[in-house]
Protein backbone atom coordinates (compact mmCIF):
# COMPACT_ATOMS: atom_id res chain seq x y z
CA UNK A 1 0.00 0.00 0.00
CA UNK A 2 1.72 3.31 -0.64
CA UNK A 3 1.79 5.60 2.00
CA UNK A 4 2.00 9.57 1.48
CA UNK A 5 2.50 10.83 5.48
CA UNK A 6 5.64 13.29 6.13
CA UNK A 7 9.11 12.80 4.71
CA UNK A 8 10.52 12.02 8.58
CA UNK A 9 13.98 10.24 8.42
CA UNK A 10 13.68 8.63 4.58
CA UNK A 11 16.32 8.88 2.44
CA UNK A 12 19.06 8.93 4.51
CA UNK A 13 20.40 5.68 4.07
CA UNK A 14 23.22 6.66 2.03
CA UNK A 15 24.86 8.92 5.05
CA UNK A 16 25.87 5.29 6.62
CA UNK A 17 28.42 4.67 3.90
CA UNK A 18 29.78 2.38 1.70
CA UNK A 19 33.41 1.10 -0.32
CA UNK A 20 35.80 4.09 -0.02
CA UNK A 21 33.54 6.01 2.34
CA UNK A 22 36.01 8.52 3.72
CA UNK A 23 36.70 9.88 -0.10
CA UNK A 24 33.49 9.13 -1.70
CA UNK A 25 30.12 10.43 -0.07
CA UNK A 26 27.81 8.42 -2.45
CA UNK A 27 27.20 6.91 -5.89
CA UNK A 28 24.14 7.40 -7.95
CA UNK A 29 22.65 5.94 -11.11
CA UNK A 30 19.56 7.29 -13.07
CA UNK A 31 18.19 6.67 -15.90
CA UNK A 32 15.25 8.47 -17.82
CA UNK A 33 12.25 7.25 -19.08
CA UNK A 34 8.89 8.58 -20.70
CA UNK A 35 5.44 7.29 -21.25
CA UNK A 36 4.43 6.17 -25.23
CA UNK A 37 1.68 8.61 -26.23
CA UNK A 38 2.34 11.34 -24.14
CA UNK A 39 4.15 14.63 -24.83
CA UNK A 40 6.96 15.22 -22.42
CA UNK A 41 6.08 17.26 -19.45
CA UNK A 42 7.63 20.46 -20.62
CA UNK A 43 5.34 20.62 -23.59
CA UNK A 44 2.24 18.74 -21.97
CA UNK A 45 -0.41 20.69 -20.31
CA UNK A 46 -1.70 20.29 -16.38
CA UNK A 47 -4.47 17.33 -17.56
CA UNK A 48 -1.70 15.57 -19.25
CA UNK A 49 0.81 15.34 -16.96
CA UNK A 50 -1.97 14.17 -14.44
CA UNK A 51 -2.86 11.46 -16.31
CA UNK A 52 0.70 10.39 -16.48
CA UNK A 53 0.96 10.54 -12.56
CA UNK A 54 -2.13 8.55 -12.31
CA UNK A 55 -0.62 6.25 -15.02
CA UNK A 56 2.74 5.89 -12.73
CA UNK A 57 0.77 6.02 -9.10
CA UNK A 58 -1.36 2.56 -10.96
CA UNK A 59 2.11 1.08 -11.85
CA UNK A 60 3.93 1.68 -8.47
CA UNK A 61 1.56 0.30 -6.81
CA UNK A 62 1.37 -2.70 -8.67
CA UNK A 63 5.51 -2.37 -8.36
CA UNK A 64 7.24 -5.35 -5.74
CA UNK A 65 9.79 -2.96 -5.36
CA UNK A 66 7.63 0.59 -4.51
CA UNK A 67 4.16 -1.24 -3.40
CA UNK A 68 5.12 -0.66 -0.17
CA UNK A 69 6.92 2.59 -0.65
CA UNK A 70 6.00 5.82 -0.27
CA UNK A 71 4.43 8.72 -3.20
CA UNK A 72 4.26 11.90 -2.27
CA UNK A 73 2.88 14.34 -4.82
CA UNK A 74 4.91 17.75 -4.54
CA UNK A 75 2.26 19.31 -4.27
CA UNK A 76 1.07 17.77 -1.18
CA UNK A 77 4.49 18.07 0.75
CA UNK A 78 5.20 21.39 3.02
CA UNK A 79 7.85 23.52 1.65
CA UNK A 80 10.38 22.27 4.35
CA UNK A 81 9.72 18.66 3.31
CA UNK A 82 10.23 19.34 -0.12
CA UNK A 83 13.66 21.26 0.80
CA UNK A 84 14.47 17.57 3.18
CA UNK A 85 14.19 15.93 0.29
CA UNK A 86 16.91 18.09 -1.84
CA UNK A 87 19.08 18.32 0.36
CA UNK A 88 19.25 14.66 1.25
CA UNK A 89 20.13 14.75 -3.01
CA UNK A 90 16.91 12.96 -3.28
CA UNK A 91 14.92 14.78 -5.57
CA UNK A 92 16.05 18.13 -8.27
CA UNK A 93 15.19 21.77 -7.52
CA UNK A 94 13.76 21.08 -10.87
CA UNK A 95 11.15 18.90 -10.08
CA UNK A 96 9.72 21.21 -7.55
CA UNK A 97 9.80 24.15 -9.78
CA UNK A 98 8.40 22.72 -12.50
CA UNK A 99 5.30 23.82 -12.43
CA UNK A 100 5.42 25.04 -8.72
CA UNK A 101 5.56 21.19 -8.12
CA UNK A 102 2.15 20.55 -9.91
CA UNK A 103 1.10 17.35 -11.13
CA UNK A 104 5.03 16.02 -10.35
CA UNK A 105 5.53 13.21 -7.79
CA UNK A 106 8.47 11.46 -5.63
CA UNK A 107 8.05 7.70 -5.09
CA UNK A 108 10.50 6.19 -2.84
CA UNK A 109 10.92 2.44 -2.08
CA UNK A 110 10.48 1.05 1.47
CA UNK A 111 13.06 -1.72 1.59
CA UNK A 112 16.17 -0.02 -0.25
CA UNK A 113 17.71 3.13 -1.68
CA UNK A 114 15.79 3.54 -5.01
CA UNK A 115 12.99 5.95 -6.33
CA UNK A 116 11.19 8.05 -9.10
CA UNK A 117 10.58 11.21 -9.56
CA UNK A 118 7.80 11.73 -11.61
CA UNK A 119 7.74 14.88 -14.05
CA UNK A 120 10.64 16.37 -13.99
CA UNK A 121 12.31 17.01 -17.16
CA UNK A 122 10.94 13.20 -18.79
CA UNK A 123 8.16 11.41 -17.12
CA UNK A 124 10.14 9.57 -14.94
CA UNK A 125 13.90 9.72 -13.32
CA UNK A 126 14.09 6.29 -12.30
CA UNK A 127 17.20 6.19 -9.54
CA UNK A 128 19.40 5.01 -6.69
CA UNK A 129 21.77 6.52 -4.22
CA UNK A 130 23.71 4.87 -1.94
CA UNK A 131 26.82 5.72 0.41
CA UNK A 132 30.45 5.40 -0.85
CA UNK A 133 31.63 4.02 -4.30
CA UNK A 134 29.15 0.98 -4.91
CA UNK A 135 28.17 2.20 -8.57
CA UNK A 136 27.06 -1.47 -9.15
CA UNK A 137 25.06 -1.64 -6.12
CA UNK A 138 23.05 1.53 -7.66
CA UNK A 139 22.40 -0.05 -11.27
CA UNK A 140 21.69 -3.07 -9.92
CA UNK A 141 18.42 -1.33 -8.08
CA UNK A 142 17.87 0.90 -10.98
CA UNK A 143 18.37 -1.89 -13.54
CA UNK A 144 15.70 -3.80 -11.76
CA UNK A 145 13.36 -1.36 -11.26
CA UNK A 146 13.42 -0.52 -14.55
CA UNK A 147 12.52 -3.84 -15.70
CA UNK A 148 9.59 -3.66 -13.55
CA UNK A 149 8.35 -0.49 -14.45
CA UNK A 150 8.67 -1.23 -18.37
CA UNK A 151 6.78 -4.12 -18.04
CA UNK A 152 3.80 -2.20 -15.85
CA UNK A 153 3.59 1.36 -18.34
CA UNK A 154 4.78 1.28 -22.46
CA UNK A 155 7.68 3.43 -22.89
CA UNK A 156 8.91 5.92 -25.43
CA UNK A 157 11.65 3.53 -27.39
CA UNK A 158 13.31 3.94 -31.00
CA UNK A 159 14.92 0.97 -32.35
CA UNK A 160 17.74 3.34 -33.32
CA UNK A 161 17.85 6.28 -30.56
CA UNK A 162 16.79 3.81 -27.74
CA UNK A 163 14.70 5.11 -25.20
CA UNK A 164 13.32 8.92 -25.68
CA UNK A 165 13.93 11.95 -23.82
CA UNK A 166 12.82 15.53 -23.79
CA UNK A 167 16.85 16.86 -24.23
CA UNK A 168 18.73 14.71 -26.65
CA UNK A 169 22.08 14.83 -24.50
CA UNK A 170 20.00 11.91 -22.08
CA UNK A 171 18.60 9.67 -25.04
CA UNK A 172 19.69 6.12 -25.70
CA UNK A 173 20.36 4.39 -22.45
CA UNK A 174 19.14 7.27 -20.68
CA UNK A 175 21.69 6.64 -18.09
CA UNK A 176 23.72 9.38 -15.70
CA UNK A 177 25.91 7.35 -13.00
CA UNK A 178 27.58 10.06 -10.58
CA UNK A 179 30.22 9.87 -7.87
CA UNK A 180 30.75 12.79 -5.06
CA UNK A 181 33.84 12.51 -4.42
CA UNK A 182 36.29 14.16 -1.65
CA UNK A 183 39.58 15.57 -3.02
CA UNK A 184 41.12 18.45 -1.00
CA UNK A 185 44.85 16.44 -1.49
CA UNK A 186 44.60 17.61 -5.40
CA UNK A 187 42.98 20.88 -4.05
CA UNK A 188 46.20 21.78 -1.85
CA UNK A 189 48.58 20.46 -3.93
CA UNK A 190 46.96 22.22 -7.19
CA UNK A 191 47.13 19.01 -9.18
CA UNK A 192 42.98 19.77 -9.37
CA UNK A 193 43.32 21.33 -12.99
CA UNK A 194 45.22 19.01 -14.56
CA UNK A 195 42.87 15.74 -13.05
CA UNK A 196 39.51 17.84 -14.00
CA UNK A 197 40.88 18.18 -17.29
CA UNK A 198 41.89 14.49 -17.69
CA UNK A 199 38.32 13.75 -16.35
CA UNK A 200 36.88 16.24 -19.45
CA UNK A 201 39.14 14.25 -21.92
CA UNK A 202 37.68 11.03 -20.86
CA UNK A 203 34.21 12.01 -22.09
CA UNK A 204 33.14 12.42 -18.18
CA UNK A 205 31.61 15.73 -16.61
CA UNK A 206 32.65 17.78 -13.24
CA UNK A 207 30.16 19.77 -11.13
CA UNK A 208 29.44 20.97 -7.45
CA UNK A 209 27.74 19.30 -4.51
CA UNK A 210 24.16 19.66 -5.80
CA UNK A 211 24.66 18.48 -9.51
CA UNK A 212 24.13 20.64 -12.48
CA UNK A 213 25.04 24.41 -12.26
CA UNK A 214 26.02 24.22 -8.59
CA UNK A 215 29.16 25.44 -7.27
CA UNK A 216 31.90 23.53 -5.53
CA UNK A 217 31.81 23.25 -2.34
CA UNK A 218 34.22 21.89 0.83
CA UNK A 219 36.28 19.82 -1.99
CA UNK A 220 33.45 17.74 -3.31
CA UNK A 221 33.31 16.90 -6.78
CA UNK A 222 30.50 15.25 -8.28
CA UNK A 223 31.69 13.44 -11.40
CA UNK A 224 29.59 11.66 -14.35
CA UNK A 225 29.22 10.12 -17.45
CA UNK A 226 28.49 12.80 -20.19
CA UNK A 227 27.17 10.57 -23.05
CA UNK A 228 24.46 8.37 -22.89
CA UNK A 229 23.92 6.88 -26.79
CA UNK A 230 26.51 4.55 -28.53
CA UNK A 231 27.35 2.85 -25.42
CA UNK A 232 26.03 0.32 -23.00
CA UNK A 233 25.16 0.99 -19.73
CA UNK A 234 27.82 -1.15 -17.94
CA UNK A 235 30.36 0.07 -20.26
CA UNK A 236 29.41 3.22 -18.83
CA UNK A 237 29.30 2.52 -15.23
CA UNK A 238 32.29 0.95 -15.59
CA UNK A 239 34.42 3.74 -17.63
CA UNK A 240 33.36 5.59 -14.61
CA UNK A 241 34.07 3.58 -11.98
CA UNK A 242 37.40 2.89 -13.04
CA UNK A 243 38.24 6.81 -13.67
CA UNK A 244 37.13 7.83 -9.76
CA UNK A 245 39.34 4.68 -8.86
CA UNK A 246 42.46 6.79 -10.67
CA UNK A 247 41.28 10.01 -9.45
CA UNK A 248 41.45 8.09 -5.67
CA UNK A 249 44.85 6.86 -6.25
CA UNK A 250 45.80 10.39 -7.31
CA UNK A 251 43.94 12.29 -4.34
CA UNK A 252 45.92 9.26 -2.37
CA UNK A 253 49.43 9.96 -3.52
CA UNK A 254 48.32 13.91 -2.87
CA UNK A 255 47.73 13.24 0.51
CA UNK A 256 50.88 10.67 1.01
CA UNK A 257 53.10 14.04 -0.41
CA UNK A 258 51.52 16.21 1.41
CA UNK A 259 51.88 14.29 4.69
CA UNK A 260 55.70 13.85 4.08
CA UNK A 261 56.61 17.41 2.80
CA UNK A 262 54.24 19.60 5.15
CA UNK A 263 52.80 17.45 7.84
CA UNK A 264 52.69 20.87 10.41
CA UNK A 265 51.12 22.66 7.71
CA UNK A 266 48.55 20.14 7.16
CA UNK A 267 47.82 19.20 10.91
CA UNK A 268 47.41 22.71 11.94
CA UNK A 269 45.09 22.96 9.03
CA UNK A 270 43.03 20.01 10.41
CA UNK A 271 43.14 20.48 14.10
CA UNK A 272 42.17 24.62 13.36
CA UNK A 273 39.17 23.11 11.01
CA UNK A 274 37.87 20.88 14.14
CA UNK A 275 38.70 23.53 16.57
CA UNK A 276 36.42 26.05 15.14
CA UNK A 277 33.77 23.51 13.93
CA UNK A 278 33.85 21.91 17.88
CA UNK A 279 33.94 25.63 19.62
CA UNK A 280 32.17 28.02 17.53
CA UNK A 281 29.03 29.69 18.10
CA UNK A 282 27.55 31.11 14.44
CA UNK A 283 28.84 28.62 11.24
CA UNK A 284 27.25 29.62 8.23
CA UNK A 285 26.65 27.05 5.73
CA UNK A 286 29.84 27.59 2.98
CA UNK A 287 32.23 27.90 6.05
CA UNK A 288 30.52 24.23 7.63
CA UNK A 289 31.21 22.48 4.32
CA UNK A 290 34.70 24.06 4.05
CA UNK A 291 35.59 22.98 7.26
CA UNK A 292 34.27 19.91 7.69
CA UNK A 293 36.42 19.31 4.16
CA UNK A 294 39.09 19.55 6.29
CA UNK A 295 38.17 17.19 9.27
CA UNK A 296 37.37 14.62 6.63
CA UNK A 297 40.73 15.35 5.54
CA UNK A 298 42.32 14.25 9.64
CA UNK A 299 39.60 11.42 9.73
CA UNK A 300 40.85 9.73 6.42
CA UNK A 301 44.43 10.20 7.56
CA UNK A 302 44.02 9.55 10.93
CA UNK A 303 45.13 12.41 12.53
CA UNK A 304 41.79 12.83 14.15
CA UNK A 305 40.73 10.06 16.22
CA UNK A 306 36.62 11.31 16.01
CA UNK A 307 34.52 11.88 14.43
CA UNK A 308 33.44 9.16 12.31
CA UNK A 309 32.81 9.34 8.94
CA UNK A 310 29.03 8.66 8.93
CA UNK A 311 29.18 11.44 11.61
CA UNK A 312 30.61 13.73 9.05
CA UNK A 313 27.87 12.65 6.42
CA UNK A 314 25.27 13.18 8.93
CA UNK A 315 26.41 17.12 9.78
CA UNK A 316 27.25 17.73 5.81
CA UNK A 317 23.33 16.45 5.48
CA UNK A 318 21.39 17.94 8.77
CA UNK A 319 23.78 21.01 8.98
CA UNK A 320 21.54 22.28 5.87
CA UNK A 321 18.67 25.45 6.47
CA UNK A 322 15.71 22.93 6.02
CA UNK A 323 17.02 20.16 8.31
CA UNK A 324 17.70 22.68 10.85
CA UNK A 325 14.49 24.38 10.51
CA UNK A 326 12.85 20.68 11.02
CA UNK A 327 14.70 20.61 14.13
CA UNK A 328 13.85 23.74 15.13
CA UNK A 329 10.64 23.65 14.67
CA UNK A 330 9.70 26.76 12.69
CA UNK A 331 11.53 29.05 10.31
CA UNK A 332 14.69 30.51 10.72
CA UNK A 333 16.10 34.03 10.12
CA UNK A 334 19.90 33.40 8.23
CA UNK A 335 21.95 34.47 11.15
CA UNK A 336 19.36 32.25 13.90
CA UNK A 337 20.14 28.85 11.10
CA UNK A 338 23.70 29.83 11.66
CA UNK A 339 23.67 29.82 15.51
CA UNK A 340 21.72 26.66 15.42
CA UNK A 341 23.69 25.13 12.78
CA UNK A 342 26.93 25.60 15.41
CA UNK A 343 25.10 24.15 18.38
CA UNK A 344 24.25 21.26 16.36
CA UNK A 345 28.20 20.80 14.98
CA UNK A 346 29.55 20.97 18.40
CA UNK A 347 26.82 18.44 19.71
CA UNK A 348 27.58 16.24 17.31
CA UNK A 349 31.10 16.42 17.85
CA UNK A 350 30.97 16.43 21.65
CA UNK A 351 29.10 12.96 21.28
CA UNK A 352 31.68 10.96 19.06
CA UNK A 353 34.45 12.02 21.06
CA UNK A 354 32.79 10.81 23.88
CA UNK A 355 31.78 7.46 22.19
CA UNK A 356 36.18 7.77 21.17
CA UNK A 357 36.58 6.92 24.74
CA UNK A 358 39.22 10.44 25.10
CA UNK A 359 39.86 13.64 23.80
CA UNK A 360 40.10 13.12 19.89
CA UNK A 361 44.01 12.77 21.00
CA UNK A 362 46.64 13.77 18.34
CA UNK A 363 46.91 10.12 16.57
CA UNK A 364 49.50 10.90 14.18
CA UNK A 365 51.95 8.78 15.71
CA UNK A 366 49.99 5.94 17.44
CA UNK A 367 47.09 6.09 15.85
CA UNK A 368 47.79 4.26 12.29
CA UNK A 369 47.19 0.72 13.62
CA UNK A 370 43.39 1.34 14.64
CA UNK A 371 41.55 0.62 12.12
CA UNK A 372 37.78 1.08 12.15
CA UNK A 373 35.58 3.69 13.75
CA UNK A 374 35.84 3.64 17.48
CA UNK A 375 33.53 1.39 19.07
CA UNK A 376 30.04 3.06 20.78
CA UNK A 377 30.15 3.32 24.95
CA UNK B 1 27.52 25.71 -40.63
CA UNK B 2 30.44 27.32 -43.48
CA UNK B 3 28.84 29.20 -46.44
CA UNK B 4 28.92 26.78 -49.40
CA UNK B 5 30.43 29.47 -51.42
CA UNK B 6 32.94 31.18 -49.91
CA UNK B 7 33.15 28.29 -47.18
CA UNK B 8 34.83 31.31 -45.16
CA UNK B 9 31.59 32.83 -43.10
CA UNK B 10 28.49 31.30 -41.11
CA UNK B 11 26.03 30.30 -43.35
CA UNK B 12 22.84 32.48 -42.82
CA UNK B 13 20.57 31.57 -45.75
CA UNK B 14 19.66 28.14 -45.98
CA UNK B 15 18.22 27.93 -49.42
CA UNK B 16 16.09 24.26 -50.73
CA UNK B 17 14.85 24.96 -54.68
CA UNK B 18 13.10 22.11 -56.81
CA UNK B 19 14.18 22.13 -60.42
CA UNK B 20 12.84 19.59 -62.22
CA UNK B 21 11.98 17.22 -60.02
CA UNK B 22 15.25 17.43 -58.24
CA UNK B 23 15.72 18.95 -54.91
CA UNK B 24 18.99 20.99 -53.72
CA UNK B 25 19.93 22.68 -50.89
CA UNK B 26 22.59 25.54 -50.55
CA UNK B 27 23.50 27.67 -47.32
CA UNK B 28 24.88 30.75 -47.23
CA UNK B 29 26.59 33.52 -45.87
CA UNK B 30 24.47 36.97 -46.74
CA UNK B 31 27.48 38.27 -49.17
CA UNK B 32 27.21 35.15 -51.25
CA UNK B 33 23.50 35.03 -51.09
CA UNK B 34 23.19 38.70 -52.72
CA UNK B 35 26.15 37.95 -55.31
CA UNK B 36 23.83 35.03 -56.51
CA UNK B 37 21.25 37.67 -56.25
CA UNK B 38 19.46 36.71 -53.18
CA UNK B 39 17.49 38.64 -51.29
CA UNK B 40 20.06 39.54 -48.06
CA UNK B 41 17.04 40.71 -46.37
CA UNK B 42 18.39 39.64 -42.20
CA UNK B 43 16.88 35.91 -41.49
CA UNK B 44 16.34 37.06 -38.05
CA UNK B 45 14.08 39.56 -39.53
CA UNK B 46 12.66 37.32 -41.12
CA UNK B 47 11.83 34.25 -38.04
CA UNK B 48 10.16 37.38 -36.16
CA UNK B 49 7.26 37.64 -39.05
CA UNK B 50 4.08 36.01 -37.60
CA UNK B 51 3.66 32.50 -39.85
CA UNK B 52 0.41 33.78 -41.26
CA UNK B 53 2.45 36.57 -43.14
CA UNK B 54 4.84 34.69 -44.05
CA UNK B 55 2.28 32.46 -45.76
CA UNK B 56 0.94 35.75 -47.33
CA UNK B 57 3.88 36.80 -48.61
CA UNK B 58 5.23 33.37 -50.15
CA UNK B 59 1.55 33.50 -51.97
CA UNK B 60 2.69 36.95 -53.63
CA UNK B 61 6.13 36.29 -54.79
CA UNK B 62 4.84 32.79 -56.34
CA UNK B 63 7.17 31.22 -58.95
CA UNK B 64 10.20 33.23 -57.45
CA UNK B 65 13.11 31.55 -54.79
CA UNK B 66 11.68 32.62 -51.07
CA UNK B 67 14.63 34.29 -49.47
CA UNK B 68 13.78 32.66 -45.84
CA UNK B 69 14.99 29.17 -45.48
CA UNK B 70 12.23 26.72 -45.42
CA UNK B 71 10.71 26.21 -41.95
CA UNK B 72 10.50 22.23 -41.85
CA UNK B 73 6.99 21.05 -40.45
CA UNK B 74 6.01 21.12 -37.22
CA UNK B 75 5.76 17.86 -35.11
CA UNK B 76 2.34 16.53 -36.43
CA UNK B 77 2.04 15.53 -32.64
CA UNK B 78 3.15 18.02 -30.30
CA UNK B 79 3.51 20.82 -32.86
CA UNK B 80 7.95 21.35 -31.77
CA UNK B 81 9.06 23.34 -34.30
CA UNK B 82 12.98 23.47 -35.24
CA UNK B 83 12.79 26.65 -33.63
CA UNK B 84 11.42 25.77 -30.31
CA UNK B 85 13.85 23.23 -29.88
CA UNK B 86 16.94 25.89 -30.82
CA UNK B 87 15.43 27.67 -27.80
CA UNK B 88 14.97 25.11 -25.32
CA UNK B 89 17.17 22.65 -26.32
CA UNK B 90 14.29 20.08 -25.61
CA UNK B 91 12.55 17.94 -28.05
CA UNK B 92 8.34 17.84 -27.17
CA UNK B 93 7.44 14.38 -27.19
CA UNK B 94 8.61 10.63 -28.79
CA UNK B 95 7.37 11.14 -31.90
CA UNK B 96 9.81 14.45 -32.39
CA UNK B 97 12.70 11.73 -32.95
CA UNK B 98 10.58 10.51 -35.93
CA UNK B 99 10.28 13.67 -37.37
CA UNK B 100 13.10 15.48 -36.67
CA UNK B 101 15.29 12.01 -37.22
CA UNK B 102 17.60 13.62 -40.33
CA UNK B 103 18.03 16.61 -38.49
CA UNK B 104 18.76 14.43 -34.79
CA UNK B 105 21.30 12.02 -36.01
CA UNK B 106 23.77 14.73 -36.85
CA UNK B 107 23.38 16.40 -33.64
CA UNK B 108 23.33 12.91 -31.84
CA UNK B 109 26.56 12.01 -33.25
CA UNK B 110 28.19 15.31 -32.22
CA UNK B 111 26.58 14.94 -28.50
CA UNK B 112 27.36 11.42 -28.30
CA UNK B 113 30.17 10.12 -31.01
CA UNK B 114 27.19 8.31 -32.05
CA UNK B 115 23.79 7.70 -33.16
CA UNK B 116 23.03 4.24 -32.76
CA UNK B 117 22.03 2.88 -29.10
CA UNK B 118 23.85 0.25 -27.71
CA UNK B 119 22.29 -0.23 -24.36
CA UNK B 120 19.29 -2.56 -23.11
CA UNK B 121 16.75 -2.89 -25.32
CA UNK B 122 12.96 -2.60 -24.85
CA UNK B 123 10.47 -5.02 -26.40
CA UNK B 124 7.32 -3.83 -24.80
CA UNK B 125 4.80 -7.06 -25.60
CA UNK B 126 2.58 -4.54 -27.46
CA UNK B 127 4.42 -1.86 -28.64
CA UNK B 128 2.99 -1.05 -31.58
CA UNK B 129 -0.75 -1.08 -30.60
CA UNK B 130 -0.31 0.49 -26.99
CA UNK B 131 1.83 3.17 -29.20
CA UNK B 132 -1.07 4.08 -31.09
CA UNK B 133 -3.14 3.36 -28.36
CA UNK B 134 -1.79 5.74 -27.02
CA UNK B 135 -1.33 8.14 -29.63
CA UNK B 136 -4.98 7.80 -30.19
CA UNK B 137 -6.35 9.05 -27.00
CA UNK B 138 -3.66 11.41 -26.79
CA UNK B 139 -4.91 12.98 -29.93
CA UNK B 140 -8.45 12.63 -28.63
CA UNK B 141 -7.60 14.79 -26.06
CA UNK B 142 -6.22 17.37 -27.76
CA UNK B 143 -9.16 17.39 -30.38
CA UNK B 144 -11.67 18.36 -27.06
CA UNK B 145 -9.22 21.27 -26.30
CA UNK B 146 -9.29 22.43 -29.87
CA UNK B 147 -13.06 22.28 -29.97
CA UNK B 148 -13.26 24.13 -26.74
CA UNK B 149 -11.12 26.70 -28.06
CA UNK B 150 -12.69 26.75 -31.67
CA UNK B 151 -10.11 26.35 -33.32
CA UNK B 152 -11.76 24.27 -35.92
CA UNK B 153 -8.79 23.70 -38.58
CA UNK B 154 -6.84 21.90 -35.56
CA UNK B 155 -9.57 20.15 -35.21
CA UNK B 156 -10.90 19.05 -38.69
CA UNK B 157 -6.97 17.80 -39.00
CA UNK B 158 -6.80 15.67 -35.36
CA UNK B 159 -10.39 14.33 -36.47
CA UNK B 160 -9.00 12.84 -39.81
CA UNK B 161 -5.56 11.38 -38.23
CA UNK B 162 -7.77 9.77 -35.19
CA UNK B 163 -9.82 8.22 -38.10
CA UNK B 164 -6.50 7.32 -39.98
CA UNK B 165 -4.81 5.65 -36.85
CA UNK B 166 -8.14 3.68 -35.95
CA UNK B 167 -8.72 2.32 -39.24
CA UNK B 168 -5.08 0.77 -39.28
CA UNK B 169 -6.58 -1.50 -36.54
Amino acid sequence: MMRAGPVGERGLDWIRGGEEAEIVLSSRVRVARNLQGFCFPGRSSDEERADVLERVRAAASRSTKLADGHFWDVADLDSVDRDLLVERHQISRDLVNSAGGSQSAFVMSESDSCGIMVNEEDHLRLQALVGGLELYSAWRQVDQLDEEVGSLLPLAYHHQFGFLTACPTNVGTGLRASVLIHIPGLVLTKEITKVLEGISQVGLNYRGLYGEGSEVVGNFFQVSNQTTLGKGEEDLIDHLGRVAGKVIDYERSARARLLSEAPAVLEDKVWRAYGILRTARSLALEEMMNLLSGVRLGVSLKLLKSPRVETLNEILVRGQSAHLEREAGGSLSEQEADVCRAAFVRDKLATDEQDAGSEPADGFNDAKADDGPPSGG
Amino acid sequence: MLCDDCNEKQAEIHLTSIESEEMTSAHLCVSCAAARGLSAESPSGAEQVPPLVDFLAQLGSAGQPAPAPAPSEPCPFCGTTTSDFRKTGRLGCSQCYVHFESQLRGLLRRIHGSSQHAGKLYLSDASDISDRLGQISAMRRRLKRAIETEDFESAADLRDRIHELETQE
